[in-house]
């Protein structure tokens, strides 16, 4: 049975009571415990550099060649937190509400309340630690609007938040590992959780320099690993995200939960060819500013500028009047994708519609008129005004799409189309975010536990900080005040032996395959399968056939895999391989999930239910559940339901019309 | 919409390790179109490798959005390559045409030891920051963000320098793999801001210290590092170093 160790008494005051109830580890005791953290993104990051400052002896371990290029440096447009500095009507009550809704009514409201609680902590942490976020002209923290919101709550440092949130955990940890109390593993890799008598205490590690394995203990093991969305093959992902460490976890007895879960973003550059090897994302924030439209006309093969107006279809303005460009993310790629399909997609692929700027810089530019008194400015200057203020805001976002499409967007429409961009599902946490296996907790993305079924912009960074800095350091004392009673075990213990004879063994098994298929061309094949059956859109007939060609597709990477290079050297391929044959197993399990899941919620749009105006139709009384699988051999989980319940909030169909 | 697609020879730097010597290869690939990145170029070179049974080239990427700072390619005599203010993993095949050479190398620095083929060792910034590069606030000890305000002008400049991406093409490009580019950009992030100030004294003399530990050469005063940069990080945050650095040494108590 799934126990999610949720505090009893009213909403409000859950977390206030666990943290002054939950038990401590005395100074003393901290330094002899110590604690692995996997992932170095703002979730682990943070949770490293806070585990130091309390004292705990913490190992960090990361994939790259240094903390700081962890795939959390690419969000572009922000993070939310219930500051209410607008006077807008915010509160912590509201982004809670908010986040719920958000997530189609399938995350748990005493996570979701907490992580709306610390919201505004993790503002000031971040001005504190010299986080150059945008300011207004009196030196106070700028805001702006997100999707799936009515008020302005996010904070940002131009069109990149992410990077200036994660240099500010980068420099935190950085500064613990002067002092001693993080040592940091770089360019490793997590391959195998070791356990004894069902708890965890180490991990084995792959030094990918030289290939070695490590064995390192740890009273306890955090994975901050961040998403799966990699599965697909081409998403806004970095190339290296990958689920490798949560599958090792989850083969070792973690559930994984709600696997179907998945962010499809609407506003990316759309793939230019078969040579695609990730796709870019165009913040969110666009949406504030631009406006979407395709042709009112199918087929219609004119410039976008020779379109007039009155022949244009703003199709989310049209269909959702109250929130217009700034509907939550599943719907709004869910509308593109249905004009794409009914034939009124634009470019070459007509898999594309336009994100359109020239309103904005008109209206802008009028703004910057005013200022000057004038009201006989010429046009062109109003639109040259107007391009200087929109440059000022999303500059770099421009920028990057002329580089990546040679099209100037300040002249012409961008043209966007939705692409995978973030996994809410992930391994099963309790309210401690702790996992199913003893002393292994999971953090930011890498969890299932905040975004139900559908994630709000800027809310990503908001619970990786959330995690990192003011969740776990209490949580984990509570596991840990007991753990003093027991020794540190050498690594020598039979449990690490085995553990890393059964990691070398599968990497020789890979190695000696020697068949005549590369890694990248498996990866492609299983994102093609995943995209297309398991996509946007799913039916209960694709997602069947999908099962059936995972697992052929596995036999066959299995017998015909091609990994040049040695194992005890630098080997990329050898790095990929063990990672795609982790997204393989991955990508069964999600379509298991997908075709259980008899509803349509969130980022999962099952065709057979919807209403009959195409929006996303839940079964509360058969699904109102979080679906936890737990690993019973080859292609065989065994479903665990955790029943959300709602005390405060009542579910009812999404409605952002 | 058809797109011209090129034919190109590419000279490439191999090295099994960090303890052998290296040297250059040339490699034919075809039929590569303008519309790839250059990294995605280089997959298609990869896979044309394992389809020969031969081991593919390794090089650093990741978020290829350029932004984790990761890739890292010397090309054509440029770090990152020719096109201004860029990432290599930004860079697109409209930059070549048909027939041309590509001459791709690591990054040549002291200390920066080159691992594999592409792949050069970066953590000598890690280090830098380590001996200062960050505020000493622990978590919990924050007051309300907006209590403290700050001009919007100095939030800015700080900004721009705190978009410095930890590449290391300053140091590439610079004939004295100089880091100055890189540890001006972080010590004017935190010394325009007053949470940098306590600190500011300490952090600029043992940031130093550590870069020249590290056997990064001396600032030329060319500027081929702001030239080369990803980010546009300006020449005059190194001016606002050597400022730092002398009030530093006039004030310093010991």
């Amino acid at each position: 049975m799934l126990d999610a160790k949720i505090p009893a008494g009213p909403l409000e005051s859950k977390w206030s009571d666990y943290k002054g109830h939950c038990k401590l580890v005395n100074p003393a005791n901290k330094r002899k415990l110590e604690v692995i953290v996997v992932g170095t993104g703002l979730a682990g990051a943070s949770a490293a550099a806070t585990l130091g400052e309390l004292g705990y002896k913490v190992k960090a371990f990361c994939f790259q060649d240094s903390p700081r290029r962890a795939h959390s440096i690419a969000a572009q447009g922000g993070i939310n937190a219930a500051k209410n500095y607008q006077n807008d009507g915010d509160s912590i009550f509201r982004l809670f509400y908010d986040t719920i809704k958000g997530g189609d009514y399938r995350a748990r409201e005493a996570n979701v309340h907490r992580l709306s609680e610390v919201s505004g902590s993790i503002i000031d942490q971040c001005v504190a630690q010299g986080v150059p976020f945008a300011r207004e002209y009196g030196g106070l923290l700028s805001n702006r609007s997100f999707g799936g919101t009515q008020v302005q709550r996010t904070f940002y440092a131009a069109g990149q938040t992410g990077q200036q949130l994660l240099i500010g955990a980068y420099q935190a940890l950085e500064r613990q590992v002067a002092l001693g109390n993080v040592k940091m593993y770089a360019r490793h890799e997590m391959l195998d959780i070791v356990m004894v008598e069902g708890k965890a205490r180490g991990i084995i590690a792959r030094n990918l320099v030289n290939g070695e394995l490590e064995r390192h203990f740890g009273s306890a093991v955090l994975l901050c690993t961040g998403g799966y969305g990699n599965v697909f093959y081409l998403s806004t992902n970095a190339m290296g995200s990958n689920v490798t460490a949560a599958w090792k976890a989850h083969r070792k007895g973690a559930a994984f939960a709600n696997p179907c879960f998945t962010q499809i973003h609407p506003t990316c550059i759309p793939v230019s060819g078969d040579h695609q090897s990730k796709l870019t994302l165009m913040s969110e924030s666009l949406r504030n500013d631009g406006r979407i439209w395709v042709p009112a006309k199918k087929d219609d093969s004119r410039k976008p500028n020779e379109i007039p107006e009155q022949e244009r279809d703003y199709y989310l303005e049209r269909r959702y009047p109250a929130f217009g460009n700034l509907v939550p993310r599943d719907v709004a790629s869910r509308a593109a994708k249905e004009r794409c399909d009914a034939g009124y997609g634009v470019g070459s692929s007509k898999q594309a519609v336009y994100l359109d700027y020239a309103a904005a810089i008109e209206r802008y530019g009028k703004i910057e008129a005013s200022k000057q008194g004038n009201d006989n400015v010429p046009k062109e200057e109003i639109i040259a005004m107007g391009k200087q203020v929109v440059k000022e805001k999303y500059g770099n976002l421009f920028d990057m799409y002329q580089k990546i499409t040679g099209e100037n967007p300040y002249e012409v429409p961008m043209r966007i189309y939705p692409a995978v961009h973030y996994t809410m599902g992930g391994l099963w946490v309790d309210y401690e975010l702790q996992t199913t296996l003893s002393g292994v907790y999971a953090l930011g993305e890498a969890n299932f536990s905040d975004h139900g079924a559908n994630r709000l912009g800027a809310s990503a960074l908001m619970q990786g900080l959330a995690d990192g800095y003011f969740v776990i350091p209490y949580t984990i004392g509570n596991y840990l005040a007991d753990e003093i009673y027991n020794k540190p075990i050498s690594t020598d213990h039979p449990a690490f032996v085995e553990a890393e004879k059964a990691v070398s063994d599968r990497i020789s098994q890979l190695k000696n395959i020697n068949g005549k298929q590369s890694v990248e061309s498996f990866h492609k094949r299983l994102g093609k399968i995943m995209w297309d059956k398991c996509g946007m859109a799913r039916n209960k007939e694709g997602l069947t056939e999908a099962i059936a060609e995972i697992q052929a597709l596995k036999k066959e990477f299995w017998s015909d895999v091609r990994i040049p290079g040695e194992i005890n050297e630098m080997n990329p391929e050898l790095d990929k391989a063990n990672r795609v044959a982790d997204f393989i197993e991955l990508g069964e399990l999600m379509c298991i999930d997908a075709l259980n899941r008899e509803e349509s919620c969130g980022g999962h749009f099952r065709e057979e239910f919807q209403t009959p105006e195409g929006e996303a139709l839940r079964d509360d009384a058969k699904f109102m559940y979080v679906a936890a699988w737990e690993f019973a051999g080859e292609s065989n989980w065994n479903l665990q339901k955790e029943p959300l319940v709602y005390d405060v909030i009542k579910p009812s169909q999404r409605n952002y019309k | 919409m058809a797109h011209k697609s090129m034919n190109l020879t590419l000279k490439v730097w191999r090295q099994k390790n960090a303890k052998t010597t290296g040297q250059f290869e040339s490699y034919q690939v075809k039929n590569i179109s303008e519309e790839m990145s250059f990294l995605e170029m280089f997959d298609v070179l990869n896979e044309q490798l394992v389809q020969e049974n031969k081991e593919p080239i390794a090089f650093d990427h990741d978020c290829r959005e350029g932004i984790c700072g990761m890739c890292s390619m010397y090309i054509d005599g440029k770090p990152h390559g020719p096109w201004q203010a860029n990432t290599t993993c930004q860079l697109h095949m409209r930059a070549f045409k048909d027939g041309d050479t590509i001459t791709v190398e690591p990054w040549r620095a002291n200390a920066f030891p080159v691992l594999k083929d592409l792949v050069v060792d970066r953590t000598s910034f890690d280090r830098i920051i380590q001996a200062g590069g960050y505020v000493s606030v622990n978590t919990g000890n924050a007051v309300d963000g907006n209590s403290l305000p700050i001009n919007k002008n100095a939030a800015d400049d700080s900004f721009a320098a705190a978009m410095c991406i930890g590449c290391g093409a300053c140091v590439a490009a610079c004939k004295n793999s100089s880091a100055m580019l890189f540890l001006s950009a972080k010590v004017s992030h935190l010394a325009l801001l007053p949470q940098g100030d306590p600190e500011r004294s300490t952090r600029v003399m043992n940031m130093v210290a550590q870069m020249d530990k590290e056997g990064f050469g001396a600032c030329t005063n060319t500027g081929a590092c702001e030239a080369t940069c990803p980010k546009e990080i300006s020449l005059s945050n190194i001016a606002r170093l050597n400022q730092e650095y002398l009030l530093s040494s006039l004030t310093a108590s010991n």
